[in-house]
Formats: C-alpha cells, sequence, structure tokens
C-alpha cells in the first residue's frame, strides 16, 4: 500500500515537475521573434521536447519495472487485510482505488459495485477500541433476609464485582481475566491464556481458572441461575469459588459416533482450592480430568453429559501423628443437562434442567484416630423455565453430606424468580429452603431465608460457552 | 514406609494423567483434509447464499446460524465446534452481530484457520456499506446499540454485490488454480442481481417514500435502497422489549404519520405489533431479514423475491 502510494506520488511529481518546466521553455524562445530565427528556434524547441520526452519514456519503463517488481513481490506475500482495513478508517475513498486494479483484475465495466467496493464503510469505527482489550464489570449485590442458624449471610453485600478484561492476544492465543473485589478482599477468579492454534487439535489454557470439574463448577457466580452456590458446592467441593487453581488445561475433542461430540479434558494444578486441595509440597498436585457426551435431539433440543474426576491432597493429616501427606481427596461427579429452546422463539422460551451428583472419598483421622476414608454424597437437580423475554422462572433441589462427616445431610430447595429488564441487568429473588447441619454441634436446624439480587453489566462481557 | 508408599501414589497419578494426555493427543489421528472443496463456513444463512453463489460446485458451504433465527441470540452448542473444526474458511457478519456466541466457537473451534485475523477469517462488513454508525457517545441508554453500525447490512442487494466480490477475492486467493472459475461465477452473479435489482426496484417504485414502522432496526439498509422511510420501532430501544408507554407514543405516531404498515421479524412476538395494528387500522407484516426465514426462500434472490412480494401485497392491501 505505501509502497504503491510513495510510487503514485513519484509519478505524479515527476509529471507535474515536467509541466511546470515545459512553459517556461517557451517564452525564452519566443521573445527573440526575427524571421530567421524562427525555423532553428523551432527545431531547438523541438530537440528540447524529443529529449524530454526520451526522459520521460526512460523514467517511465525504470518505473514500470520497479511497479512490476513489486507486485510480483506483492502476489507472493499473502494479502494482508488489517491495514486495508485500518487506512480506510480515515483516507477518502478516492484515495484507495489505485490498490483496488491491483487486488482486482480490471472487469470489462469498471461498473458503479466495483468503485464503491474501495469504501470500507464497515472498518471505519473498528478503531475506536484498536488494541484495547474488552472490559467489563459486573456487580453481583445480593440481600438476605429470615433465618439461617449454620451459614448466615449478611442482609445486604455488594457479594463482588467482577472486572473482566478479554483479548486476543496474538495469532496463536487469547487471554481472558476475571478479577473479581469481594466484600473480603481482591481475589484473580480466572486469568489464563488460550493457545488456540496448536497442533492436532489441542487446545491448552495456562494460568489460573475454575477447573473443568463437572457443570456448575466452571459457571461464573453471575452466570448461575441462582443466587446462592448448590449446598453440594459448600459441602463436598471447596466452596464458592471450587476448584478454582493454577495449571494447565489440555482438551481435545475425541472422536464420536454420528451426531454425537465427545471432547477430552485433562488438567494438572498446583493442589490449593480453598479447603478441598491443600498442598504442603511441590509434588502434591492435584488433576481433575472431564470427559463431555453432547448431542443434538432435536434442532431445539439437546442433551449435554459429563463425567468428571479430581484429586488432590487434604489437610486432615495435620497436626496428627499420620504423614500428611497420606491424606488425599477423591472427587467423582457425573452431570446431565437437557435444554430445550425453540430458535423461533429463542428469546421468549427455553427450558433448562440440570442434574450433578458428586461423590466425594475424603482421607482422615477418625475420632477414634484411625486413617479412615470418608465417603460422602451430594447432588442437585435444577430446572429453569423463560417464560417469555423478562421473565424466568426456577427451581433447585439440594442434598449433600458433609465430606468430613458423612452423617450429616444437608437437604434444601429453592424457588427462583428472575426478571431482566435488559440483557444487561438482573433482578433475582430466591426462596431457599434449608435443612442443615451444624458440623460442630451436629444438630439440624431449619433455614427459611428470602435472598435477592440485583446484577448489572458494563462494558463488554465476553460470552461464556455453552 | 509411608513415604515410599505416597511416592508409588503419585507416580501413579502422574503416570495416569501422562496416560490420559496421550492418549488426548492421540487418540484421532488429525481430519482428514484431502477433500478437494473449498470448507466454509458463515455465521448467516445469507452469506452462506453468497458464498455458494461464487464458490458454486468447489465449495461446502453451510451456515450456523438458521435464517428463522434472532442472529443476536444463537447458541454456541459443541454441534457447531465439530463443523468448525474442519473449516477453511469462516465468514462472519461483524460489527457485533455475533459477539453473543461465536468468540468462544472460534476459540474453543481448535482451528487455527479461523482465528481471527487468520486467512481463513471473512469479516463480510468490511465490504459493505454500512449505515446507522453511531456518532458522539455510545452507550446502552440506546439499548443494545451496535458500536460499529447497524449489522443488518445485507438486506440491500448493492452489499450484497461488495460481499460477493470480497467473497471472490477471498477463494481466488485460497484457490488461485480456480480464479477463473470465481469470476466468471461472480460475474454470472452480477449480471444476475442486476436485472433482479431492476425488477425489484421496479416493484417497489409505486411505493417509494411510504413510511413504515418496523419492530427492530433491522430494515436501514433495504430501506434505502427501496426508498422506504422507517419512521418508529416497535422496540423502544433495540433489544429491549415493547413498553406499554412506548407502544402508546408509537400509536400516536402512526396515527399522525398515517402509517399502516408494520413489519415484524419471523423471530419476534406478534402480540404488541398486532395491537399496534388493531388501533392504527394497519397491517403487520412478517418479512423475513435472511435467507431460509421461510422454506421457499433457498437463496438471496428469493429473500428479496418474498419480501417484495409480500410488501407489495401488503402495502396494496392497506391502501
Amino acid at each position: 500500500m505505501k509502497r504503491i502510494a510513495v510510487l503514485s506520488a513519484v509519478i505524479f511529481f515527476s509529471a507535474a515537475a515536467s509541466a511546470q518546466q515545459a512553459p517556461p521553455a517557451e517564452p525564452k524562445k519566443d521573445v527573440p521573434a526575427t524571421q530567421s530565427s524562427v525555423a532553428a528556434s523551432e527545431e531547438t524547441r523541438m530537440k528540447t521536447l524529443e529529449d524530454q520526452v526520451r526522459t520521460l519514456a526512460a523514467q517511465v519503463t525504470l518505473l514500470r519495472g520497479e511497479l512490476k517488481a513489486m507486485r510480483d513481490a506483492r502476489s507472493v506475500e499473502p494479502r494482508s487485510e488489517e491495514p486495508i482495513l485500518l487506512t480506510a478508517a480515515h483516507v477518502a475513498p478516492g484515495i484507495l482505488a489505485p490498490s483496488a486494479p491491483a487486488a482486482v483484475p480490471a472487469s470489462p465495466e469498471p461498473a458503479p459495485p466495483q468503485a464503491t467496493q474501495t469504501q470500507i464503510f464497515g472498518g471505519a469505527s473498528s478503531n475506536a477500541k484498536l488494541l484495547n482489550p474488552d472490559i467489563s464489570l459486573i456487580g453481583d449485590f445480593i440481600g438476605a433476609a429470615g433465618r439461617n442458624n449454620v451459614s448466615p449471610s449478611p442482609s445486604l453485600e455488594l457479594h463482588e464485582s467482577e472486572v473482566g478484561l478479554q483479548a486476543i492476544i496474538d495469532p496463536y492465543a487469547r487471554a481472558d481475566a476475571f478479577i473479581s473485589f469481594g466484600e473480603t478482599g481482591v481475589n484473580v477468579e480466572e486469568a489464563y491464556v488460550t493457545f488456540t492454534s496448536l497442533p492436532a487439535g489441542l487446545l491448552l489454557k495456562v494460568g489460573k481458572m475454575r477447573a473443568e470439574f463437572g457443570k456448575v463448577n466452571t459457571i461464573h457466580n453471575h452466570a448461575l441461575s441462582f443466587i446462592d452456590r448448590p449446598l453440594v458446592t459448600n459441602n463436598l467441593v471447596g466452596g464458592e469459588d471450587g476448584i478454582d487453581d493454577a495449571g494447565f488445561s489440555l482438551s481435545r475433542f475425541l472422536p464420536a459416533p454420528k451426531d454425537w461430540f465427545f471432547q477430552g479434558t485433562a488438567q494438572v494444578f498446583r493442589g490449593d482450592s480453598d479447603d478441598l486441595f491443600q498442598a504442603r509440597r511441590r509434588q502434591d498436585l492435584s488433576v481433575v480430568g472431564h470427559l463431555r457426551a453432547y448431542r443434538d435431539l432435536s434442532e431445539s433440543t439437546n442433551l449435554d453429559l459429563g463425567v468428571s474426576y479430581a484429586r488432590g491432597h487434604n489437610n486432615a493429616g495435620v497436626g496428627t501423628t499420620f504423614d500428611p501427606s497420606r491424606f488425599l481427596t477423591n472427587l467423582y461427579s457425573v452431570d446431565a443437562t437437557l435444554r430445550w429452546k425453540p430458535l423461533r422463539r429463542a428469546i421468549y422460551h427455553s427450558f433448562l434442567f440440570r442434574n450433578e451428583f458428586f461423590w466425594s472419598a475424603r482421607d482422615q483421622v477418625s475420632p477414634a484416630t484411625v486413617f479412615q476414608t470418608e465417603h460422602a454424597f451430594g447432588l442437585y437437580s435444577d430446572a429453569e423455565y423463560r417464560a417469555n423475554r423478562r421473565w424466568t422462572i426456577g427451581g433447585r433441589f439440594d442434598r449433600s453430606g458433609h465430606a468430613a462427616n458423612a452423617n450429616l445431610t444437608d437437604t434444601g430447595f429453592s424457588a427462583i424468580l428472575t426478571y431482566w429488564p435488559s440483557e444487561f441487568s438482573q433482578i433475582r429473588g430466591q426462596y431457599r429452603f434449608g435443612h442443615l447441619a451444624d458440623p460442630v454441634t451436629t444438630n439440624y436446624s431449619n433455614a427459611n431465608e428470602f435472598l435477592f439480587q440485583f446484577l448489572f453489566v458494563m462494558g463488554a462481557h465476553g460470552a461464556h460457552p455453552f | 514406609m509411608q513415604r515410599t508408599t505416597t511416592h508409588t501414589r503419585i507416580n501413579r497419578v502422574s503416570a495416569l494423567a501422562a496416560a490420559f494426555l496421550l492418549v488426548l493427543a492421540l487418540a484421532v489421528p488429525s481430519a482428514g483434509r484431502a477433500e478437494s472443496k473449498l470448507q466454509i463456513m458463515t455465521a448467516t444463512t445469507d452469506l452462506a447464499s453468497l458464498a455458494q453463489e461464487v464458490g458454486g460446485d468447489k465449495v461446502d458451504v453451510e451456515s450456523i446460524a438458521r435464517g428463522y433465527q434472532d442472529p443476536h441470540f444463537v447458541e454456541a452448542k459443541p454441534s457447531f465446534l465439530l463443523k468448525l473444526r474442519r473449516a477453511d474458511l469462516l465468514i462472519v457478519v461483524g460489527l457485533e452481530l455475533e459477539i453473543g456466541w461465536l468468540p468462544p466457537l472460534i476459540t474453543q473451534s481448535t482451528n487455527p484457520k479461523i482465528q481471527v485475523g487468520a486467512p481463513g477469517y471473512l469479516d463480510a462488513s468490511r465490504f459493505a456499506k454500512i449505515l446507522e454508525i453511531p456518532t458522539g457517545q455510545v452507550t446502552r441508554a440506546e439499548g443494545d446499540v451496535h458500536p460499529l453500525g447497524n449489522p443488518h447490512y445485507w438486506l440491500d442487494p448493492e452489499n450484497g454485490l461488495r460481499i460477493a466480490k470480497g467473497i471472490q477475492n477471498k477463494l481466488s486467493e485460497m484457490r488461485p488454480i480456480d480464479s477463473a472459475y470465481f469470476a466468471q461465477r461472480y460475474d454470472s452473479f452480477e449480471q444476475r442481481l442486476k436485472q433482479a435489482d431492476q425488477r425489484w426496484l421496479a416493484d417497489m417504485k409505486p411505493y417509494a417514500g411510504r413510511k413504515i414502522v418496523t419492530y427492530h432496526r433491522s430494515w436501514p439498509n433495504f430501506a434505502e435502497h427501496f426508498g422506504l422511510n422507517v419512521i418508529g420501532y416497535v422496540e423502544p430501544r433495540p433489544g429491549i422489549p415493547p413498553s406499554p408507554q412506548h407502544t402508546v407514543e408509537l400509536i400516536a405516531q402512526m396515527k399522525r404519520d398515517g402509517v399502516k404498515l408494520i413489519i415484524v421479524e419471523p423471530y419476534f412476538d406478534l402480540k404488541t405489533p398486532n395491537s399496534v395494528a388493531r388501533q392504527t387500522g394497519g397491517q403487520v407484516v412478517v418479512l423475513t431479514p435472511s435467507v431460509g426465514g421461510e422454506k421457499e426462500i433457498t437463496d438471496y434472490f428469493k429473500l428479496f423475491d418474498y419480501d417484495i412480494a409480500k410488501l407489495k401485497q401488503a402495502f396494496d392491501t392497506v391502501h
């Protein structure tokens, strides 16, 4: 582009220069207007002109040669599209014209579309955000009323403000960072780079991320279909953040029968995730494996299945007579989601039915100081129906043992109503009943609560994976 | 003794993990690339139709969104990943139309060819004449506003031609050996489209300058090309569902201006438009903004054939 512009400038200026040179030559010859000198001066003038034409011809040949060389070079290297896009924003359409014949072989009639094609209107404002990442902030305001003696939450809180920074890093990678400012401080919820151009269909993520363990563990707070996390997340999978750790994630599509989609993910983390996994030594890494099977049952209905496994060290052995490195937690989960969303009415109606089942096998020391593995189970079942463009109703059933004491089982259910003023804000109310066990006293008590939530999105928050 | 057991365990874990990774890496000996046809995926059916016009039988084209689906709200289903993984070229509408669903699909496709900026990624908006590019401050007080301009630009046949030219250049670049074929296909398309456009323009000429109301801002390019005058929208703001107050205002405006026609896309609810039509003595016309919006609309030509026939019929009945 640039070279062509320079070249056309050179041609233009040389032409202009020669045009300017010619007129002064004329009066010089014309002023001595004696009869005898007319023929001679005529001849000199012709000669000068001939010389000038010759020089110009030589220049043209030279320039042609250069132009050809440049065109050849251009046709070898792939046509870069970005510069055109960028220049188009500020340069008047006509200035782009020289590049059009180069890129587009001249057609018999240079019809209007040909001419207008160079007007790359669309590029105009993509400059507005040039190299900035997409920046967003999601405010999550939660209030609670009613009674809960076991795990009370504050009456009013700005539960978290999640700042998202997302950008394409280079032709081979993109990065996503989600930093949450909560009541107790700042936490990098996720920050990872995704390598999108690896061979063999591999997708590699490096950084801190929510582990691919089941479904609810991968979902950010603001994208949940309820205000709180299911009981089983708190009891068996390490609390609100779940398995969220620094490490590597490698995934790949797997061979599958027709119409099925299989994907396998293997992840290795440092081994620190809330109370769930704790790495005391470098080799105490945790691993997570996930297999996903998906199938479209029809255009509007699909089934999403998954099995997950996680393994890491826990801290149950610390301060006991046992070797703390012996204490591991193994977690297994199975998830199944049925979705329905009619394409013609996608913004008005949809239905989601999701079930996740968890099994925790945690090494610990029994009250009788014997090494034992505690097996606890938990599940939740969630149904959500979008009744129209603005309202969604939902319900959730919870049941979960405590990881450290499987005899204590919490049960709960919730009814959820969500109102969407627009895509960028959400108001939600949730009635929650819980029959909860106090882990210290082992007494059960009933919790009756009403939770409400205001969510608001600022800026460009990237779409979430399906 | 305990230490040894742990070590053995850890070794087993790492061996297990390594084996799993290896299985993942080697499970498929990479998909067959021997197909001679260029595999093209497009975001919408309209782009698919244009790509098919230019690519002919040298390409296989498939669209992610269906024609009767709101292109803003497509689900990023994993089944699309399998198709994207094999694509040589991905053509998108751009202008952030697909921002809610396409980026994760592209990332997860594990296909280096179609990543943003790669040679197999083509943003069709680059070639088109774009309307309604907001100037000044852009905020969401304006609803789901598209800061880069209105993305429904394919509804102007001239833009269709520009996009087809862009696709022709891209295909020739990817398959230089077939460039003459693509050029010939484009020329034929240009000729047929120009003829058709003359017919469409003639059909619409009697209604030039007519005022209409549309549900969403899907029709500025269409209206500009065919000389219609969009004076209001059923949505108070783009992407915001109709509100009683706005509906009352719209009815008043339609009565004042004598507007009788409400154009609705096939994926919007007809309740509010019908009620507005009843109160203004007007009529609701469901026009499809995309190829495939109705069964018989199988290509870019039939899209305009269908919409214009319906519009003509509607204009004739209300007056």
